[in-house]
């Protein structure tokens, strides 16, 4: 059965070398195909009835993934050589092709040529690899038609011309991707083809017939040889290019050989760079370092993309940049210091594919031919893309997907294709389902492998349960849960017990779900991938399957649940006396809304043990409160804003701020409390594999904004420290009751998020969570919807050596790569959280034009941001209409962050009151937006 | 990186628990009192043993029993780049004396007193898993230099890539950095005389790995037996018994 071949290989890393690797030729490789007669067909995957088998050459697996993703395609062979050119080629399409193989519901069968006996060929003298590759795709295909005889006809797909006709020359059957779609009879299907570059002249032509007009636009791409001899020189500079979300004609590359970003002005500067791309740079000449741009709102060149209204960002991650003005801004034009510079290379795109619609246009006169159409992505990052389509009529007003797949010289757009339609636009559950393919959620239901995973239903505790000796009876205190209303996810409950010596048992109870989720499990696995639950006004897309977050895991009333508490003893005064931690079983006595909870409280009449212990517990967390911001903790605030759904129609019927109770601070309080005591537990057992979370100091650039805003209404921060800011927030009282808030909300808008990160990554002194003022943080209290949470509780009953610490601990890259895509993960849903509160504010306002109360927050050449603090959202408003830009009627006074008419007669400040009408306008059909206009 | 497909196939074609051919050649070098040359795919080792013979470092000499001396080295021409490596360095004492405390541990020394016996072996060819190489190219030298032994002395290594069980990692396989164990077995009495492993494994999967390695231990040993009954047979033919 092994047949030892060895061949000969050569080159590595500069030096030539030979490298002599055996490879085994089997003949124990079967062909995939269940009425095969001579071979193994346990493993076939091919269809019984098929009658013609595809085998595909790489450059259709690496051009057309987008059409082998289509169901209509079906029984393909895909070669191990050329699944080993695409990985080699483009990671991206070799896991979606390796997806596709592995789905059970398509019939694609890895065939193994290069190890099989008799497709295995060796490189014949003077033949290049690529040579060798085509024709072993040849061969290997010859072998399928004289193994399965004249059952079926094997048809070889190639859209190389050379490869396809010594292919017919060889006698095997072999058609291009396009003849064989055609074939297929489905017009749909044609438009997920890519268009091959020969065919882009004529599309070129087609939009333009005079040739005049066919000039170059882009810069070339420097070759490959020439970016890395220019890297190594120190002329170009390598870094990923990020696009501002707010205005796309900036980007930034950040660069390691220049330690500060470059930026990169306008689309011919950018040369067909896409958001997220490995880019070369050159710098430029100084003196074409231009001048701040992003003073104006509206956006240069042709395009007419305008700012839309948003929700006000919540921190410096969603906001859009600012640079730091360098000295005052007068007449005096000194040398811009950020230096500027253009892509002259690409090393890696990222490309992929894109949300949006296509640009509104008439529908051509011959309906049902191939029209041109351009596509607005809904990422506003992302250029308009052109594309083909023989379904005009049918897209026009349909969110719809497209992937890119060139852009060339001649085009200012990059061409790309159709994938699939989501539905009408505006429609609610499609711009839901956009909001969600947008952020990279996975809201498809769990597969039948992780439902598999769960305990089977009804569940209760089990005798085991009770009689294990990790697991401590706390059956009989009286815990409760302090929750929004209608929560069903109840993950943490609390007790609070007084002892004979006057201290207080204070316990923290957390969903044991580590009990249901073991590592390396499907369920695990999908957990890990998904990372946290994703909120979204109108529905939750669970981290971990339904029956475990709502029944199993979920800490309700009057049931016996498991749990894994963290209990501390504290004296009056809120000091910790002694922290154990114990797996548990519990018996929630009441699940409370935040409001019963406060009304109890309040109510002087209610006596009962539930009442106490939440007024005792108040009274100490006000204290641990209080100790926590004379630390240096900082209260920051942010326009959350609750929507009132309809029932039934789930359209939005009331819209208004997120309004804060003590009873919220008080459960607040002791989660921190749990937090940080687990933290400090499992960084003790486990100094270099410890999920902590961090959140980093603010830099005096990222507070610029704050300051200067602040200085304009005469207002002193001190930003030192967070005690320093914490305490200069305190005293910044305006006249009026929203002055402190507003400027919380802007502090807080300054800040980067909080990261997840292994502790073996770091330094300790880098473990600081500047928000929270705490030297070590993590998250342990809702294991139900972070994954993050799920990884602690292993960690921590590990360290207490309840159960054994899951391998995936001691692989330090990997344990990165889960942290990182935990913040990947947390960020996304809570981008696509703030997305769908802002298309539930699109809808409300739909019919209720509305007048309102705004706050000037931004100046801006032509116009300034105002924040709407009723609604959480913020928008532009236009003084100069689009179009006579410049025309000079206002000027900004940079120094008092003011924007002032000519004459004098009107101007307006920063953190002014102005009145403003919102309303929902249809500039384009099924284009609405939200406008706002100064009253 | 993929070192299993998932139509499980590892980088040379082999399947999981498959390992690579070997091959062994009874009296190599013809001054030595036994020899062998033993090949598991890429990896070519020749031990020679001289012995019993007398102590040269009389302080050494010991009553009771034999003294064994083993001596590894790697040719210059066995990888690559043609380095000099110096002779004792670090890797190479290592392994010499494995080999050593693994060969005495079957060698009846205590039938040989006031004697020595030297085991040299040098790794022609390396494409990983020498060690057990060598161990296997000695156990048959000994036995073709007639030294009495309890049993064969066979090894083969595993390792565990991919979540997947390896059989006899080759040099690739072996750089990944994952866990390779090394297990030494006299198959008769089927005990384990060599175990060492790079790296950390949770202690479940270990029992698997060095149960996989001890499962080509024993094909190792019924190839060596083989190839030693079929030696033993030539011998018998040309004294024309």
């Amino acid at each position: 059965m092994l047949h030892n071949k060895s061949f000969v290989k050569k080159t590595k890393a500069g030096k030539v070398m030979k490298q002599v690797r055996e490879h085994y030729l089997r003949d124990d490789i079967y062909c995939g195909a269940p009425f095969c007669t001579a071979c193994d067909t346990s493993a076939a995957r091919l269809s019984p009835s098929a009658s013609t088998i595809l085998v595909v050459d790489t450059n259709v697996v690496l051009h057309q993934i987008d059409l082998l993703e289509n169901p209509a395609i079906d029984n393909v062979v895909v070669l191990s050589i050329v699944l080993e050119e695409v990985k080699n080629k483009n990671m991206s399409v070799y896991n979606r092709i390796r997806a596709i193989c592995s789905n059970s519901m398509r019939k694609f069968f890895v065939f193994s040529n290069e190890y099989h006996r008799d497709t295995y060929i060796k490189e014949m003298s003077g033949e290049t690899k690529n040579d060798r590759n085509d024709r072993a795709i040849r061969v290997a295909a010859q072998w399928y038609q004289k193994h399965l005889g004249g059952a079926v006809k094997v048809l070889l797909i190639t859209n190389d011309k050379e490869n396809k006709r010594k292919a017919t020359e060889e006698g095997i059957h072999a058609e291009t991707v396009e003849s064989y779609v055609k074939s297929l009879d489905q017009t749909a299907l044609l438009d997920l083809l890519v268009r091959p570059s020969s065919e882009d002249v004529n599309m070129e032509e087609v939009e333009d017939l005079r040739p005049s007009k066919r000039k170059i636009i882009y810069n070339e791409h420097k070759p490959m040889s020439e970016i890395t001899s220019g890297l190594h020189r120190g002329i170009y500079h390598q870094g990923k290019l990020r696009v501002n979300r707010f205005n796309p004609f900036e980007a930034y590359v950040g660069s390691e050989s220049i330690g500060d970003e470059i930026i990169i002005y306008g689309r011919s500067n950018m040369n067909r760079a896409f958001d997220g791309d490995i880019v070369a740079v050159e710098l430029l000449p100084q003196d074409q370092w231009q001048e701040e741009k992003s003073l104006a709102i509206a956006c240069e060149e042709d395009e007419d993309e305008d700012d839309g209204v948003h929700l006000a960002p919540n921190s410096a991650d969603d906001a859009p940049r600012t640079v730091p003005q360098q000295g005052s801004t007068g007449e005096v034009n000194t040398a811009p210091s950020r230096p500027s510079g253009r892509v002259v290379g690409i090393i890696k795109r990222n490309w992929h594919s894109y949300c949006g619609s296509l640009d509104p246009m008439p529908l051509p006169a011959g309906s049902g031919g191939v029209a041109h159409a351009l596509f607005v992505s809904k990422d506003r990052r992302i250029p308009k893309i052109r594309i083909q389509t023989r379904q005009l009529e049918n897209l026009l007003d349909k969110r719809i997907i497209v992937a890119v797949d060139s852009w060339d010289r001649q085009s200012r757009y990059p061409s790309g294709h159709y994938v699939r339609t989501i539905g009408e636009i505006g429609d609610r559950d499609t711009e839901s389902e956009v909001v969600l393919i947008e952020n990279d959620i996975n809201s498809r239901p769990f597969s039948s492998q992780v439902l598999a995973c769960l305990p089977p239903l009804p569940w209760s505790v089990s005798p085991e349960d009770l009689s294990n000796p990790i697991r401590q009876d706390l059956r009989g205190l009286c815990v409760f849960s302090v929750d929004p209303p209608g929560c069903k996810d109840i993950d943490d409950a609390l007790h609070c017990t007084s002892l004979p010596n006057g201290n207080f048992e204070v316990g923290v109870h957390i969903a044991d779900v580590t009990n249901f989720v073991h590592p390396g499990t499907p369920l695990d696995e999908e957990a890990s991938q998904r990372g946290t639950s994703v909120y979204l006004v109108e529905r939750r897309i669970d981290m971990l399957p339904k029956p475990l977050t709502e029944d199993i895991c979920s800490l309700r009333s009057d049931v016996e649940r498991l749990a894994f508490s963290v209990i501390w003893e504290m004296t009056p005064e809120a000091d910790i006396v002694s922290t154990r931690f114990t797996k548990s079983i519990i018996k929630s006595s009441a699940a409370l809304s935040y409001v019963e909870a406060q009304a109890r409280m309040d109510d002087s009449r209610l006596m009962d043990p539930i009442t106490t212990n939440l007024r005792n517990m108040n009274s100490l967390a006000k204290k641990m409160r209080l100790r926590r911001i004379q630390r240096g903790a900082l209260t920051l605030a942010s326009a959350e804003v609750k929507f009132q759904i309809d029932t039934e129609t789930h359209d939005p019927l009331d819209i208004g701020m997120y309004q804060i109770r003590e009873a919220n601070q008080m459960v607040e309080e002791f989660m921190l409390a749990a937090n940080v005591s687990v933290a400090e537990q499992i960084l003790k057992s486990f100094p270099l594999c410890s999920l902590l979370r961090r959140h980093p100091t603010p830099t005096r650039e990222m507070l610029e904004p704050l300051l200067r805003t602040a200085a304009a209404v005469g207002l002193h921060l001190d930003v030192s420290s967070s005690k320093a800011l914490a305490d200069s927030l305190d005293h910044a009282v305006g006249d009026d009751p929203y002055f402190n808030k507003l400027i919380r909300i802007l502090a807080t808008r300054c800040m980067t998020q909080a990261v997840y990160f292994s502790s073996g990554d770091l330094t300790p002194p880098e473990y600081h969570h500047y928000g929270l003022a705490a030297p070590l943080y993590t998250h342990f209290t809702s294991p139900i919807r972070r994954y993050a949470d799920v990884i602690v509780h292993r960690l921590l009953a590990a360290s207490l050596e309840i159960s054994k610490l899951p391998p995936v601990f001691q692989d330090r890259l990997q344990l990165t790569s889960i942290s990182d895509n935990l913040n990947y993960r947390h960020r996304n849903a809570q981008m696509a959280g703030r997305a769908s509160v802002e298309l539930h504010t699109l809808i409300y306002f739909r019919n209720r034009p509305t007048d309102t109360e705004a706050r000037v927050v931004k100046i801006r050449s032509n116009g300034f941001f105002v924040f709407v603090p009723k609604y959480g959202i913020e928008g532009p408003i236009y003084l100069t209409q689009k179009g006579e830009k410049g025309s000079g009627e206002w000027y900004v006074d940079e120094e008092q962050q003011k924007i002032k008419k000519m004459d004098g007669s009107i101007s307006y400040s920063i953190l002014q009151t102005v009145q403003i009408h919102m309303e929902v306008v249809e500039p384009q059909p099924n284009r609405s937006k939200l406008q706002l206009t100064l009253i | 990186m993929e070192f299993v497909s998932p139509e499980g196939l590892r980088l040379d074609g082999r399947r999981p628990m498959e390992m690579r051919q070997i091959r062994a050649e009874i009296g190599a070098v013809s001054r030595a009192d036994g020899s062998a040359i033993f090949e598991m795919g890429n990896t070519k080792v020749v031990a020679a043993v001289y012995g019993p013979r007398e102590v040269q470092n009389r302080s050494q000499q010991m009553s009771d029993q034999a003294l064994i001396r083993c001596e590894y080295s790697m040719a210059n021409f066995s990888t690559g780049d043609r380095k000099r490596k110096p002779k004792g360095d670090r890797r190479s004492t290592e392994i010499s004396l494995v080999i050593r405390q693994t060969m005495e541990a079957c060698i009846m020394t205590n039938l040989m007193p006031r004697s020595q016996i030297d085991i040299y072996v040098q790794v022609l060819q390396a494409d990983g898993g020498t060690r057990s190489a060598c161990i296997n190219a000695a156990t048959l030298a000994l036995a073709d230099a007639g030294i009495p032994m309890r049993d064969l002395v066979t090894s083969c290594s595993a390792g565990y890539l991919n979540s997947t069980p390896l059989l006899d990692l080759n040099y690739v396989e072996d750089s990944a950095g994952g866990p390779d164990v090394t297990v030494g077995i006299l198959p008769k009495l089927d005990k384990v005389t060599l175990l060492q492993m790079d790296s950390k494994l949770p202690i479940d999967i270990l029992e698997n790995v060095v149960q996989l390695a001890t499962e080509g231990c024993k094909a190792v040993a019924n190839y060596i037996r083989e190839i030693l009954l079929e030696n033993t047979k030539q011998l018998e033919y040309r004294r024309g018994v």
